[in-house]
């Protein structure tokens, strides 16, 4: 007795399909699970199989016929003698799937690399002869030097290829290394740096710029919830090597919304490092050891410095750990603790000191998280007294976690309480005298100076 | 025409069955998740993908090994679906030290490097950015994979939804981009949260080419994610699929569900996925009764080896608290 082969639907919605191709002929004969033919429509393909076996009597729609409606007979089976039907268990499908059902990768990202040397305690090298430059031609530099060393770092960020950098740092780097490795993105701090961390992720080493970090806010999210904790809520298998860099803090008249300091900001959150330069060697030196760091660096600038000259070793390796103060200026009566911009303020202050007799040993922080506890501490071990400069907010500030961590460490070598020199609790007024009263000043330094020293 | 042919689904009977096997495998795990979420052995937020396996299972055919997947907080589907081994899903869910995040993320993150599996984001919206940096890395260093990122509805209303298609379309980045509409944005309806509740034409005034699709067909998903990861691997740039879809249970476990009713819910059930699949094979004889039978013994087996490894495994070492918080400095 003849058995009707209908056509089969393709999926549980679809109505009709094209009878692609007969893979059997009338006459021949067919055993359950042999594929007849094959049917398509728009969105699949799909392979009849027998269900019976038999001699294919009739084909009663032919190949390339489109629009055949589910459960149309398209062919007639002729059951030789008794056709039985096969148990399932008995039915065989030669034809491969067509993609495999589950992707089991080899593994493109081996797990993040298992501890290795600890930073170097070692005191700092000398790099030999210098030359005079400034931090804006500093940072360049670094940014050029790890591009030539390493094509998978790249520069993305608003105005930093065809503007050259809205304060001219990234100037000359599209006409060296093209508009592949120096990308100007929209105004879209957030989504571009959630591509720059994902792009991490994928293998590069991106360095974001933030026209300023002000701009950084609107990306917080990405920098904090996505490049700072992925590796430990991964387990260690994500690290995302970036920078993101830009000038931080006060610039000169651009009141609230572009003058404030985030140093405390990112110094806060575990998963990120932090560095703040304040010559022109440490901006080449951070910025290239943040480039090659593996985990996000945020490397604050300052705009004011970025004008500045000073010495840079000329050496080509010139490179500086991060996690690293550096003794600026060595004194034996008061410490005085600064980073940035404000290590002008020591400086001068510690001049201004020294006429009046007081000897201060000057610390510019250069890294803010990791914190040098060492190097404070020896200081505070000399001299027993500290000072430290941000032109941040005190509340919850660096200097408020100075204060606590060499209360904690050096508690029997303070001889008066640590004095923090700091911006005013307020957001940057635009109007010249009041701005200038909102920043620290040099005779606040020595002022505090001078309290701890009971002068 | 020969690729657009080869790029369809291709609905051997293995292959059928590898589509109901994977959507049953992730149903049955999340159910055991419920109960264990019961008996406090799994804690913290539990959101069940129940409901929605075929926009997962459908999608990660259209995937290759090398391609990268980005997720959601709900996204234990497409983690079984891409090829995370169920054990040590289980143990992450757990919190123990053999989970794929060695118990450091738990239900909303899980990571796995071998199946470039890049989470498990519980930040709306967070995923795709990333997605897009995937995709530019992958590029940039001249290998022709793709990135598909998992989303809900209600990451539309995020900047970073447009900011993220902004850019992919803009530089024509490789992301599949899927839309897991199930019209509730944790309790908020789509209507109530959107002045365009037309997902897909967002995605279009980008320029990024969209389709809706039905997310509980997962033959249909699977179709729309072939063409279109056919379409973003021949150069054309991103992709958008808008899966409607319904999830059948709570938004996590502290959902009484005030904001639809039991007959909506209802109403969708009769649309699952899994019945539709298994209905449908049934009726033109490449599922059979022997077929469900087999596969769920064997998922219920899978699923009790599961909770056994969690239960065996162990917690991370206290003095491992803060391991991983940076990576030690590489050799120079």
């Amino acid at each position: 007795m003849p058995i009707d082969i209908r056509m089969p639907a393709l999926s549980p919605t679809m109505t009709e399909g094209k009878l692609a191709k007969w893979l059997k002929q009338p006459g021949e004969m067919v055993r359950a699970g042999d594929v007849l033919a094959e049917i398509e429509t728009d969105k699949a393909t799909m392979e009849v199989e027998a269900v019976d076996e038999g001699r294919l009597e009739r084909i009663l729609v032919p190949e390339g016929t489109e629009n055949v409606t589910v459960n149309t007979v398209i062919a007639v089976l002729a059951g030789e003698g008794e056709a039985v039907s096969a148990p399932p268990a008995a039915r065989q499908v030669a034809a491969a799937p067509a993609a495999p059902a589950q992707a089991r990768g080899n593994g493109a990202h081996p797990p993040a690399a298992a501890a290795s040397a600890p930073p170097s305690s070692a005191p700092e090298r000398d790099w030999g002869p210098t030359h005079t430059v400034t931090v804006r031609e500093a940072l360049r530099d670094a940014m050029a030097s790890e591009m030539r060393r390493d094509p998978s770092v790249f520069l993305m960020g608003e105005e930093v290829a065809q503007y050259q950098g809205a304060y001219k740092i990234s100037q000359g780097l599209l006409e060296e290394f093209g508009p592949k490795r120096v990308m100007d993105t929209p105004i879209t701090e957030h989504g571009f740096t959630g591509l720059a961390v994902g792009a991490a992720f994928g293998g590069l080493r991106p360095i974001v710029e933030f026209m300023t970090f002000n701009f950084s806010m609107q990306a917080i999210d990405q920098i904090i919830n996505s490049a700072a904790k992925t590796l430990y809520m991964s387990g260690g298998q994500m690290g995302c090597p970036i920078t993101f860099r830009g000038p931080n803090g006060a610039a000169a008249r651009v009141a609230a919304q572009h003058s404030q300091c985030y140093a405390s900001w990112y110094a806060h959150c575990p998963g990120l490092k932090v560095v703040a330069p304040w010559s022109a060697a440490d901006a080449k030196g951070l910025l290239r050891a943040a480039i090659r760091d593996p985990n996000p660096v945020i490397v604050l600038e300052n705009e004011i410095l970025y004008g500045q000259s000073f010495e840079l070793p000329t050496d080509e390796d010139f490179i500086l750990p991060i996690g690293k103060a550096k003794i600026e200026r060595p004194g034996t009566d008061v410490t005085v603790v600064a980073f940035s911009i404000t290590m002008n303020l020591a400086m001068a202050a510690a001049e201004a000191l020294a006429a009046k007799g007081i000897s201060a040993e000057v610390i510019n922080l250069r890294t803010l998280r990791p914190l040098d506890v060492d190097t404070i501490a020896a200081s505070v071990r000399k001299t027993n007294r500290l000072v430290s400069i941000e032109e941040g907010w005190p509340y919850a500030g660096i200097g408020a976690e100075i204060a606590a961590t060499l209360m904690e460490r050096c508690f029997d070598d303070l001889d008066a309480p640590m004095v923090r020199v700091h911006g005013v609790d307020v957001p940057m007024p635009y109007a010249a005298n009041l701005e200038k009263l909102a920043l620290p000043r040099i005779e606040q330094v020595v002022e505090a100076a001078e309290k701890v020293c009971y002068r | 025409m020969s690729t657009a042919r080869e790029a369809k689904p291709h609905l051997t009977r293995p292959h059928v069955l590898a589509l109901l096997r994977e959507m049953l495998r992730i149903r049955r795990f999340e159910e055991r998740c419920a109960e264990l979420y019961q008996q406090e052995k799994i804690r913290g937020f539990l959101h069940l993908y129940i409901g929605e396996e075929a926009v997962a299972v459908g999608v990660m055919q259209a995937l290759l090994p090398e391609d990268a997947v980005v997720a959601t907080y709900r996204e234990h589907g497409q983690a079984l679906a891409r090829g995370v081994a169920m054990n040590p899903l289980m143990a992450e869910m757990y919190g123990k030290q053999e989970g794929c995040s060695r118990g450091r993320g738990g239900s909303m993150h899980v990571f796995d490097a071998a199946t470039r599996f890049y989470g498990g984001n519980a930040i709306v919206g967070g995923g795709l950015p990333l997605a897009v940096g995937l995709a530019l890395a992958d590029r940039m260093q001249n290998r022709a994979n793709v990135t598909a990122c998992f989303f809900g509805e209600g990451a539309a209303a995020e900047g970073e939804f447009h900011e993220s298609m902004n850019l992919a379309a803009l530089w024509r980045l490789p992301v599949l981009f899927v839309c897991e509409n199930n019209l509730y944005a944790m309790g908020t309806a789509l209507a109530i949260s959107e002045s365009e509740t037309d997902i897909r034409a967002k995605a279009q005034c980008y320029r990024v080419p969209s389709a809706v699709v039905d997310g509980m067909d997962v033959v249909a998903v699977e179709a729309a994610a072939r063409a279109a990861v056919a379409a973003i691997r021949a150069g054309e740039g991103p992709q958008f699929l808008e899966c409607r879809t319904y999830r059948f249970r709570a938004h996590s476990m502290f959902d009484a569900q005030l904001y639809r009713s039991k007959e909506e819910v209802e109403r969708w059930k009769e649309r699952c996925p899994i019945a539709q699949l298994s209905a449908w094979g049934r009726s033109v004889g490449l599922v059979h009764d022997a077929d469900i039978a087999a596969m769920e013994a064997e998922i219920a087996t899978e699923v009790q080896a599961s909770v056994d490894f969690a239960e065996a495994g162990s917690w991370e070492p206290l003095s491992d608290l803060a391991r991983d918080v940076t990576t030690p400095r590489e050799a120079a």
